[in-house]
This record gives structure tokens, C-alpha cells and sequence, in this order.
């Protein structure tokens, strides 16, 4: 087929070098072992937030789940809270009605229907994309949650179903009040789950699912049966969001129909965007700092961790598309090149398209300002009234402040960049 | 009136009031989403801002409830403008995700802020005393402010059918809308089209929100309550068009009101069977481009 | 025998807009024929319909000589049929040879496989790697595609359409925005395909399609104008009116 051009060297160490590379792409790498090994730890360093922890573990199973469909197929999805729900009581119904309350085994009931579901769900919906797909999720899980409601003398409605009871587990191993038992009992599921969510992902099947997300159009003209792989994974991660819903139901012996709401669903996709889709890691990271930090900053003041994460939102899509993990990892590469820039003076180019951003910033500004004093109730206790008393003069005040706040900003912003701007041209 | 068709007819009433808020709201994000395929969560975000600059023109600076709906629309739209010019252009070749993201976070944002300096309790505002009360029309009384909003959103439909239809602009917008690498090769300037569809679009939101106050009592999670309420309406109507949008609010302000009046207990089980049901037959809405 | 591809009676229409026109095409083994028009004539519009990407609104495809027509894209190409886009359709973000390793992979029905790692099965690597070495793409088989100069993105283009081990192959303007300096990789490619196989190549370069061709198609608003070899073509009056008149306009 092609001529005979001599085989050099380069050649056949080119051929070796990409065999190896995907020969060995699956192998354990060390630093794989530490978020377990962290795991591990904190059941050592904070024995009383262990109930706290195993909700930890829960959400990393369903940010993990989310990432398989969303992550690694490109599938948006906004009501995977369904089948974290189906998970959820299928075991309080199980444990209620059938008096089965065996644990472990739930878990595989909880896996099996949520996975059914799944394929039915998918079989349906995933011919659909975009906004009309996004729609098809939210209704789905909604329609659940209110069929709940409907018929709350089964479900407990929005008060729920409380004290639900399970066997210990294997027969041996009680509750206990700290919650350590369900600690390692979550720890070990989220093991056996991660392992699975593994191999799928590192095996042909899995690379699909990257080709499905890439280049959909590419998969249909390779022969690619894109909707029967779709089904697959949906149903396959609607089994693991089952797992993770049944864990909550039997962590916490208690469940509501909240388990179904879109503000869950949207909560485990803020987590898997922070920590980073498409990344085996991305749910351990970002549901762990978002449980965290919502735990803390909720009780301190709600809306002002509502405001954080809808900053941190913003920040993340502008300047960290990759999620904590991308960060982290563009930190890591820079500092093993070498920044041979930092050694350059630090001098302050100042370009005339400076100005023009910085009365941008100064507009933006005095716009946020002129709704502040427009609108500000400055003085908190009047808060509780209907009324609010913005006033001309603070409108007029606050348009000026704001826009020297926002140029103010935009001016530290520059100088900072573009002194590195210098730094970095001279590296 | 025997008394169930004076049921029917408060349904119907109530529901026609409804679905108004509906389509002046929505109609906006319908026709933006159609025109740059941009989606845009903090759409409910105007809604509630525009509520709000309502509130504090009424209460604080003394400005009649017209007026200030008037000023309210005009100020957000042009408000908005900048919003889509600083942030929003940076992400029209982005993935669908990454929008839904963005613009939830600023959504989010805003909900704190307004929580921040308005505080939680459901505002209200003073009307005119022509809007409170009743209203007799022959056969039987109305409540004065429905039948209000009602007329207003009659009289926004017939406005934007006949810039959609009969004018220049809307035409370029139809075409826009069907074709946009076409439409740019004709000469159409997309971008400034888009510009001036997002500023009127968000400035009918602020409208709405204003609006809405008198209905649902105004508090800063109307941004995300009534968010999805507004992208079924659009989904199930079709993007980009007018006809969609209006019948879509239309079937489900209807179906609301009297699936919610009918069975209280099934919630908002009805609209979504509608929603799921519609998309699954005809997954690009009523009138929707395939 | 069959012919590896026989199109009949194609027609598609957008609702008053009639693309394709009653075109009938046949393409025997190892049949070497360019699909040439102006632009507009609706070339990409008959590839598309081919392949699956539209339905038609009247007419049969067969593809050794089976009845296609009500088939999905990927039903014909697990059938032998494989086709190039007219702008890159790659996986940007995977390395050369994984690209290709996924068209492999498809085709032998590893994809399926939940399990195995994709590196596990070596048959499947040493494959590929012989794939880009036919095209001279060893070097940069660990090259992310997204990272590689246009013209060799557009080798691997071919790379992935060859690997499908195709029976019948249908090139859109192979030579598309690759520079000058590099569209002789694409034409030595073009011209050391296997000679089994039935091919059907898009091009507005009349040079290549004179080298390459010895069949010509030519389409005008949707229909088939007229076939011929190549020689024939050249001496139509007719053709040169419609085309190749174009052609010298622009020099």
C-alpha cells in the first residue's frame, strides 16, 4: 500500500512509545490511593461529624453517577434526583411493606429498579437534546415527586417516613449513634461502586461514550449504535443514583419526598461542575468542598452562601471550565516546567485600550451602585417592613461610588495581569 | 349563571389572567433562545429585579403603579443590555452546560442580593383604586386587576404580532430565527438584531414581574420558582415564535388553574404530563423549527 | 455480480425546494468516479442522503445489493460503506490513534465491551498504528487531533474512513482547506486506495479530478446533468458552459 521508504528507528519507537501509552492508560496510578486514604483518615480526625461524612460519601456516589451520563456522554440532565428518589424508597417501601430490611440486599434492589426505570426513561427520552431533553428530565422527576404527593399515605408525602429500621450489617455489625458503622458501610459501597465506574469508563465501551460527546455525528457514520450505548449508561448510572438514594434512606433511617426535588438535582451538577466532568475524581473533589462548605457557610448565613455558590458558578464557567481537578492540575504542570518568567523585572505596560476596560468597569460599576442606593434599605431592622427607602440622593451617590469601585477594580485587575502578561512573554 | 359554568368561566377568567403573565414573561426568552440559541436561566432573574424596581418606585419615591411598570421595563431592558454585552456575548459559542451554569449562578446571585437589601417577606404595592376590586361586566363581576392584565396582554400580543408579521424588523427576526447563516449572508446584522430582541425581551420580563406582584405576592426566589414554569412554556410552545409561546401559555395557564381548582392535591402534576407529553410527540413544541 | 452501490431514482425535497432530482448513480467495484458541479448543485445534499444523514423523499439506495434505503446511518456503515465530511468530523480531544482505535473497535464489535481495558487488546492497536502508517501518521499517533496542522487532521479524516475497512468510500472535497504545500499527502493517499474499492470523491480541483477519475458524475440544480469518462466530459461544450466556464472565470 504505500511505498518503501525505509524504516528509521524514530519509527519504530514511535509505534512502541503509542502502544505502551494505551496499553498502560488503565493501570492504578499512586496518587489514586489518597482520597481513600483521606477518607480513611477523617474517620480518625473528626469521629463525631461521621454522620455528616457518610452524607459525604453519598453525594460523591451521585455526583459519580451524574459524571458517567453528563460527564463522560455529554448528557445534560437536570432530574437525576429521579432516580436517586427510586433508590431512596425503594428500600423505606421494601423495609415498610415487605418487611425486608437486609441492607446490602437493598442495595441490589434499589441498583436493579432505579437501572429499569432507567432503560425505560432513556429508551424514551435520549432520541432528545438539548432544551427539549432538559425538559423531558425536569418533568420526569417532578411527575415522580408528585405522584408521591398524591399518594402520601404510601410515601409520607413532604413529611416523610420516619423511623425506618435495617438489620444490621451481615448480620454482625449494629448502628451505632455516632454513625461509624454507616461511615465504612457508605465507604466500602462507594468502593465497589467506584471500581465498576472504573472498568466501564476505561474500556472500549467507555471510550464511546467520549466519541458520543465529542463527535456524535462522527459515531453514526462508524457504525455506532449511539442510541442503544446511550440507553446503556443511563440506565447504568440511574442504577448507581439508586444506590447512593437507598444509602441516604438507610444512613439516615428516614425519607421525604424532598429527595425528588430539582434543587437536588441541580445541587449534585453545581458538585460535579466544581470538582470537574468527565474526570474519575471530579465527583470526590466537588461534592466533598461543596458539602463542606455548604455545611458551614448555610448555617452562618443562607443567602450568603446562596450568593457564593452562584458566584462560584460564575468564576468556575468564566475562568475554570476543567473544575477544581483542571485547576489543580494546570497548577501542578506549571510549576514542573519552571517559570523561567519570574525572574523578569516587573515592569507595568500601560496600553491605551487600558482606559477604554477600565470605563467599562467604571459603567458596570456605577450601574450596580445606582441599584444599590436606589434601592438599599441601609438600615437592617427596617427590613422586616413592607417598605423600602432608597432615596435620590443615595442613588446619586452610590452610581459615583460604584463606578470608582468598579474601575478601582478593573485597575488592580490590569496591573496584575499585565505584569505577568511581561513576566510571561519572557519566559 | 348556574353555578358550574360560573366555575368554568372563573377558571377560564383566571386561567386567561395567568396565562398573560405567562406569555409576556416568556415571550422573551422564547424569541432570544430562538434567535442565538442562548439559554438564558437568569431570565426569571429580570423578572424579579423588574418586580422589585416596581416596589421601590411606588413605596420610596412615590411614582404610580403604570408609570413605574413603564420605567421598570425600560430600566432593566437597558440594563440588560449591558449584561449581554460584558457577559453573556463571551459564551454564545459555548456548550449548552456552560450557559445553564452561568446564568443559574447569576441568578443565584441576584436572589442573595435582592434577599440582602429587600429582605425576604413578600412585597406588595399600592394600586390605583381601579384596579382593586371588582369590575362588572353585564353578565357577572370580575376581579378588576385580572381583567387588567388580561387587557394588557391582549394588547402586547397585538402589538408584537403585528411588529412580528407586518414589519421590517420582524421579518428580519422570523428570518433570524429560521435561518441565522442565511440570514447573515442576506445582510441582516444577527448580532445587533439579537441585541435589540434581548433588551425588548427582558424588558417584558420586568413587565411581567411587575405584573406578577399583585398575583403571587413578590419575593426574590420568584427568579427560580417560576424559571421552569417559564421554560416549559417556551419548550412546549416551540423557540422563536410568538404563536408558540402564546398558545403554550395559554394551554398551560389554563390547565393550571383548573387542574390546581379541580385537584389541589396533584400540584403541578398536570403541567408537567402536558410538558413531558408535547415533547415527547413533537420535541420541538407547538411551533418550534425541527 | 451486484454493483457495490446503486442509487435509483433519488429525489429530497424542502418543501417547495426540490435538492435532488430523480439522480441515479451506480458505482461497480473498484469504481473510480468524481461527482463534480457548481456550487449549490446539491453534491454534499446526494452524500448525505447515501449515508443516511438524510431520507430521502422518493427513490432506493442499495448497497451491494441490498435495499438500504429504510436503514439508519450506522446500519450502513456496519454494511461497508464509509464516507469523509467536507469539514473535519474528529474526536479533538483524543489522540490520533485513539480516533482511529474507536473506528476499529466498532467495526470488530469490541465497542461493545464493558469491561476489558481498550488497551488489552493489542490486535486492535497494532491495527491502527498500520492504518496511520499508511498515511505516513505514525509520528503523530500520541498527537491530540486538535493539536495537529489542518492537513494532517484531514489525513486522519481519511485514516478513520479507511479503517472501517469499506466497500464502498465517499470522499467530500477530501482536499478542502488544506494548503497548497500539503494536498499532495491527500492526493498520494487518494491515489494508493485499495483497488477493490468503490469510490466516489467530491472535488472542485478539476487537476485532481482529471488524475484521479475515470468516471465523472456531473450535477447541476440536483439532477445528473451528464456522465461520462473523463475525456468525454473534457470535450462536452455543454459542461464547460455550466462549469468548467466557472472555472476559468476564477482562474
Amino acid at each position: 500500500m504505500s511505498e518503501t521508504k525505509p524504516r528509521t528507528s524514530a519509527f519504530f519507537e514511535a509505534r512502541d512509545r503509542a502502544t505502551d501509552y494505551l496499553v498502560r492508560r488503565h493501570h492504578l496510578r499512586w496518587p489514586e490511593v489518597l482520597p481513600w486514604l483521606v477518607a480513611i483518615a477523617c474517620f480518625f480526625l473528626f469521629p463525631n461529624r461521621m454522620t455528616f461524612g457518610s452524607q459525604v460519601l453519598i453525594m460523591i456516589m451521585f455526583a459519580l453517577s451524574l459524571d458517567l451520563i453528563l460527564g463522560y456522554a455529554g448528557i445534560v440532565t437536570l432530574g437525576h434526583a429521579a432516580f436517586f428518589g427510586i433508590g431512596a424508597y425503594t428500600v423505606a417501601l421494601a423495609s415498610l411493606k415487605l418487611g425486608w430490611s437486609e441492607p446490602i440486599s437493598g442495595l441490589f434492589g434499589a441498583a436493579v429498579i432505579a437501572g429499569l426505570v432507567g432503560v425505560v426513561v432513556g429508551w424514551f427520552i435520549l432520541r432528545y437534546r438539548g432544551l427539549t431533553l432538559l425538559m423531558l428530565t425536569i418533568a420526569f422527576a417532578a411527575m415522580l415527586q408528585e405522584s408521591g404527593n398524591l399518594r402520601s399515605d404510601i410515601t409520607g408525602g413532604y413529611d416523610g417516613l420516619p423511623g425506618l429500621t435495617f438489620d444490621p450489617l451481615l448480620g454482625a455489625f449494629q448502628y451505632d449513634l455516632y454513625g461509624h458503622t454507616n461511615y465504612w458501610y457508605a465507604l466500602a459501597a462507594l468502593a465497589v461502586v467506584f471500581y465498576l465506574v472504573r472498568r466501564i469508563v476505561y474500556s472500549p465501551f467507555g471510550q464511546t461514550l467520549t466519541g458520543i460527546r465529542e463527535n456524535v455525528r462522527r459515531m453514526h457514520s462508524i457504525g455506532s449504535p449511539v442510541h442503544r450505548r446511550l440507553v446503556t449508561v443511563y440506565a447504568i448510572s440511574a442504577a448507581i443514583a439508586g444506590v447512593a438514594g437507598a444509602l441516604f434512606t438507610q444512613t439516615n433511617a428516614y425519607v421525604t419526598l424532598t429527595v425528588f426535588d430539582f434543587d437536588s438535582s441541580a445541587k449534585v451538577m453545581v458538585m460535579l461542575i466544581l470538582g470537574g466532568t468527565g474526570r474519575l475524581y471530579g465527583p470526590f473533589l466537588g461534592a466533598t468542598v461543596y458539602m463542606v462548605l455548604e455545611d458551614y457557610f448555610s448555617k452562618l448565613s443562607p443567602t450568603f452562601w446562596q450568593f457564593g455558590i452562584g458566584i462560584l458558578l460564575v468564576l468556575t464557567v468564566l475562568f475554570a471550565r476543567r473544575g477544581l481537578l483542571g485547576v489543580a492540575e494546570d497548577f501542578v504542570r506549571l510549576r514542573l516546567s519552571g517559570r523561567a518568567g519570574d525572574a523578569a523585572p516587573r515592569r507595568l505596560v500601560w496600553k491605551p485600550e487600558h482606559w477604554k476596560a477600565l470605563g467599562a468597569s467604571a459603567l458596570d460599576g456605577a450601574i450596580l451602585g445606582f441599584l444599590i442606593g436606589f434601592a438599599a434599605n441601609l438600615s437592617r431592622t427596617e427590613l422586616m417592613s413592607s417598605f423600602v427607602a432608597g432615596t435620590p440622593a443615595r442613588a446619586f451617590i452610590f452610581t459615583l461610588g460604584g463606578a470608582a469601585i468598579g474601575a478601582g477594580i478593573n485597575a488592580v485587575y490590569l496591573l496584575i495581569t499585565s505584569r505577568s502578561a511581561v513576566a510571561g512573554a519572557a519566559s | 349563571m348556574p353555578q358550574i359554568a360560573n366555575i368554568v368561566v372563573s377558571v377560564l377568567f383566571d386561567g386567561l389572567a395567568y396565562a398573560m403573565f405567562l406569555f409576556i414573561t416568556a415571550v422573551g426568552l422564547s424569541v432570544t433562545m430562538g434567535l442565538m440559541g442562548f439559554v438564558n436561566l437568569a431570565h426569571g432573574a429580570f423578572a424579579m429585579a423588574g418586580g422589585f424596581v416596581v416596589v421601590s418606585l411606588t413605596r420610596s419615591y412615590g411614582i404610580d403603579f403604570i408609570p413605574s411598570l413603564l420605567i421598570a421595563a425600560v430600566l432593566i431592558g437597558l440594563i440588560s443590555v449591558r449584561f449581554e454585552k460584558r457577559l453573556y456575548r463571551r459564551l454564545y459559542k459555548s456548550t449548552d452546560l456552560e450557559q445553564v451554569l452561568l446564568t443559574i449562578g447569576l441568578a443565584f446571585m441576584a436572589i442573595a442580593a435582592f434577599t440582602y437589601f429587600y429582605g425576604p417577606i413578600p412585597k406588595s404595592v399600592p394600586l390605583p383604586h381601579w384596579l382593586e376590586g371588582d369590575v362588572n361586566l353585564g353578565f357577572r363581576r370580575f376581579p378588576s386587576y385580572r381583567a387588567f392584565l388580561i387587557v394588557v396582554g391582549a394588547a402586547l400580543i397585538a402589538v408584537l404580532w403585528y411588529v412580528f408579521e407586518n414589519t421590517n424588523i420582524g421579518a428580519k427576526i422570523r428570518a433570524a430565527v429560521d435561518n441565522r447563516r442565511m440570514a447573515e449572508s442576506v445582510g441582516i446584522n444577527v448580532d445587533r438584531l439579537f441585541t435589540l430582541t434581548f433588551a425588548v425581551g427582558s424588558g417584558l420580563a420586568a413587565l411581567g414581574g411587575g405584573l406578577a406582584i399583585q398575583l403571587f405576592g413578590l419575593t426574590p426566589s420568584f427568579a427560580v420558582l417560576y424559571l421552569v414554569l417559564f421554560l416549559i412554556v417556551v419548550a412546549v410552545g416551540g423557540l422563536g415564535s410568538l404563536k408558540g409561546t402564546l398558545l403554550a401559555a395559554l394551554v398551560i395557564g389554563i390547565i393550571d388553574t383548573g387542574g390546581k381548582y379541580a385537584f389541589p392535591v396533584a400540584g403541578n402534576l398536570f403541567i408537567y404530563a402536558i410538558t413531558a407529553l408535547v415533547l415527547l410527540i413533537k420535541p420541538s413544541g407547538f411551533y418550534g423549527r425541527e | 455480480m451486484s454493483a457495490a452501490l446503486d442509487v435509483k431514482s433519488l429525489n429530497r425535497s424542502f418543501g417547495a425546494l426540490h435538492v435532488t432530482r430523480d439522480v441515479n448513480l451506480t458505482l461497480e467495484r473498484g469504481a473510480r468516479r468524481a461527482l463534480i458541479g457548481p456550487n449549490g448543485a446539491g453534491k454534499t445534499t446526494l452524500i448525505n442522503l447515501i449515508t443516511g444523514v438524510l431520507k430521502p423523499s422518493s427513490g432506493a439506495i442499495v448497497l451491494d445489493g441490498a435495499d438500504v434505503t429504510a436503514t439508519s446511518q450506522a446500519e450502513r456503515a456496519r454494511r461497508g460503506l464509509a464516507r469523509t465530511f467536507q469539514i473535519n468530523q474528529l474526536f479533538r480531544g483524543l489522540t490520533v490513534l485513539e480516533n482511529i482505535c474507536m473506528v476499529i473497535a466498532e467495526r470488530d464489535g469490541h465497542a461493545n465491551n464493558l469491561w476489558r481495558p481498550t488497551g488489552t487488546k493489542r490486535v486492535i492497536l497494532e491495527e491502527g498504528l498500520d492504518h496511520l502508517d499508511a498515511l505516513r501518521l505514525t509520528e503523530d499517533a500520541l498527537k491530540l487531533v486538535r493539536e495537529l496542522p489542518y492537513g494532517r487532521q484531514r489525513l486522519v479524516e481519511i485514516a478513520m474512513a479507511l479503517a472501517q475497512r469499506p466497500r464502498v468510500l465517499l470522499l467530500d472535497e477530501p482536499a478542502a482547506g488544506v494548503p497548497s504545500s500539503e494536498s499532495h499527502l491527500i492526493l498520494d493517499a487518494v491515489a494508493a486506495l485499495d483497488p477493490d474499492i468503490a469510490v466516489l470523491i467530491i472535488e472542485h480541483d478539476m487537476d485532481v479530478v482529471f488524475r484521479f477519475a475515470k468516471e465523472i458524475t456531473v450535477l447541476v440544480q440536483g439532477a445528473v446533468f451528464t456522465q461520462g469518462t473523463p475525456e468525454e466530459i473534457r470535450r462536452n461544450e455543454k459542461v464547460r458552459e455550466v462549469y468548467l466556464g466557472q472555472e476559468h472565470h476564477h482562474g
